[in-house]
């Protein structure tokens, strides 16, 4: 059951965004509805679970000395295919969120957990471990982006909730951006201390 | 398994199979995706003209071709008579490039426009893609004829009213409009064509005459337009 607590531990005590904070850009900047932080959060899920299991399946064969390069070739190529195949098949959301795709070859959480888990750990725990980074960030991205929604717009994954002229475009700007993630760091800090 | 030492054999050997790895991998999914991708981008300038075109209008092939930077795609009907143009402009905008396809009836009105490509803010200027369509106070472009109105927005002394604290967007797409239009203008002739105002035999040096007047009363205020425009007053 060891496996269940490195997936608990991403989604929770290692929260990517809540708790280490990684992987900033991607969160502010893709986060202005609810389905963008969701499909932001799902492509780095995708990219870390590979990237994990690869590095933790190849660790012995790479020379310690070459081994950033080497990590970096691999996750860069995980995120080509993921952003070819959204180009591809998810046309629109390509044109929301193409700019930031790339961007995922450098987000630290993805190098992060290649360098902290994957080059130590046996594959089915890395891949546990990305999962759970994955979900963490995934959640963490969704919660962010339906909050911005829906203060913003006054919608929650497209559905209306209130009229939109509303909303406080603020929130759908940069700015509310910050001040949603400050306020869910500390709701989140609040719960995790009390337990 | 123990670990590979660092030494120069196994370093090179670990990048360079890494690296054609990698390669392989790319290269085989950038076969299956370009098709697809290719397909996507298609259809979705299919979409935009058809939108932008009377009902039952055909693309005439043959015409298809570049004025001033803006690709024009005229239409016939299906007894083969020409009844407008779907046309795509594009300039510079708030957050990057505005690309959009505007129709036009033969007499140069606007009958429907459809933006293909934008990167203006969240909640401001995206609103492009309806604002000029709805018919609320000033907003709408639709019906009117960019040689007799004054398509800029008010407080550059026209009559669109601008998005709300999108003035910069607004002018854009407002100025891709223009843009478009006077290819259309300068394609089609628009000789001898009668005009919503019942100046019928009205030439084409008199319709150049109206935008530029446009131009002059715009001038002023529209940086953007000054720069764009200037050639085009000095020929006439």
């Amino acid at each position: 059951m060891n496996y269940l607590k490195t997936l608990l531990n991403g989604i929770v005590k290692e929260n990517p965004t809540f708790v280490l904070l990684l992987g900033m850009c991607p969160t502010l900047g893709t986060t202005s509805s609810a389905i963008n932080g969701m499909s932001m959060g799902l492509a780095t899920m995708f990219v870390l679970i590979c990237s994990n299991v690869v590095i933790s399946l190849l660790k012995n064969l790479i020379p310690d000395k070459v081994h950033i390069p080497i990590y970096i070739v691999i996750v860069a190529t995980f995120v080509t295919v993921v952003q070819m195949c959204m180009e591809a098949y998810l046309p629109d959301l390509y044109a929301t969120l193409g700019l930031f795709i790339p961007l995922i070859v450098v987000n630290c959480i993805v190098l992060g957990r290649a360098e902290a888990f994957a080059a130590k750990n046996n594959p089915l725990a890395s891949l546990m471990d990305g999962i759970g980074i994955g979900l963490g960030f995934t959640i963490a991205l969704t919660l962010l982006g339906s909050i911005r929604e829906f203060l913003g717009t006054g919608k929650i994954f497209n559905a209306i909730v209130f009229p939109e002229q509303y909303g406080m475009l603020l929130f759908v700007l940069a700015p509310g951006a910050f001040i949603a993630l400050g306020y869910l760091i500390a709701i989140v800090n609040k719960i995790t201390k009390k337990s | 398994m123990k670990r590979l030492e660092s030494n120069f054999i196994n370093m090179v050997l670990s990048t360079t199979i890494v690296a054609l790895l990698a390669a392989g991998i790319l290269g085989y999914v950038y076969t299956v995706t370009k098709d697809p991708i290719a397909a996507t981008k298609k259809a979705k300038q299919e979409q935009a003209i058809k939108d932008v075109l009377p009902e039952g209008a055909t693309i005439y092939e043959p015409k298809i071709c570049e004025v001033n930077g803006c690709t024009i795609y005229p239409a016939r009907d299906a007894d083969d008579n020409f009844v407008g143009a779907a046309v795509e402009s594009q300039t510079n905008g708030f957050g990057g490039n505005v690309k959009i396809m505007v129709g036009f009836d033969k007499y140069g009105h606007i009958i429907n426009y459809a933006v293909l490509e934008q990167a203006e803010t969240p909640g401001l200027g995206v609103k492009m893609t309806d604002w000029f369509k709805t018919d609320k106070g000033d907003q709408s472009i639709l019906g009117k004829q960019p040689a007799i109105n004054n398509l800029t927005v008010n407080k550059d002394g026209g009559e669109v009213d601008a998005i709300t604290a999108a003035t910069i967007s607004s002018r854009a797409f407002l100025l891709a409009v223009h843009d478009a239009y006077a290819a259309f203008a300068e394609r089609s002739g628009l000789v001898n064509v009668d005009v919503t105002t019942g100046a019928s035999g009205k030439n084409r040096t008199a319709l150049q005459r109206e935008v530029d007047n446009v131009e002059e009363t715009a001038e002023e205020t529209v940086e953007t337009v000054e720069g764009e425009e200037t050639t085009e007053t000095t020929n006439n």
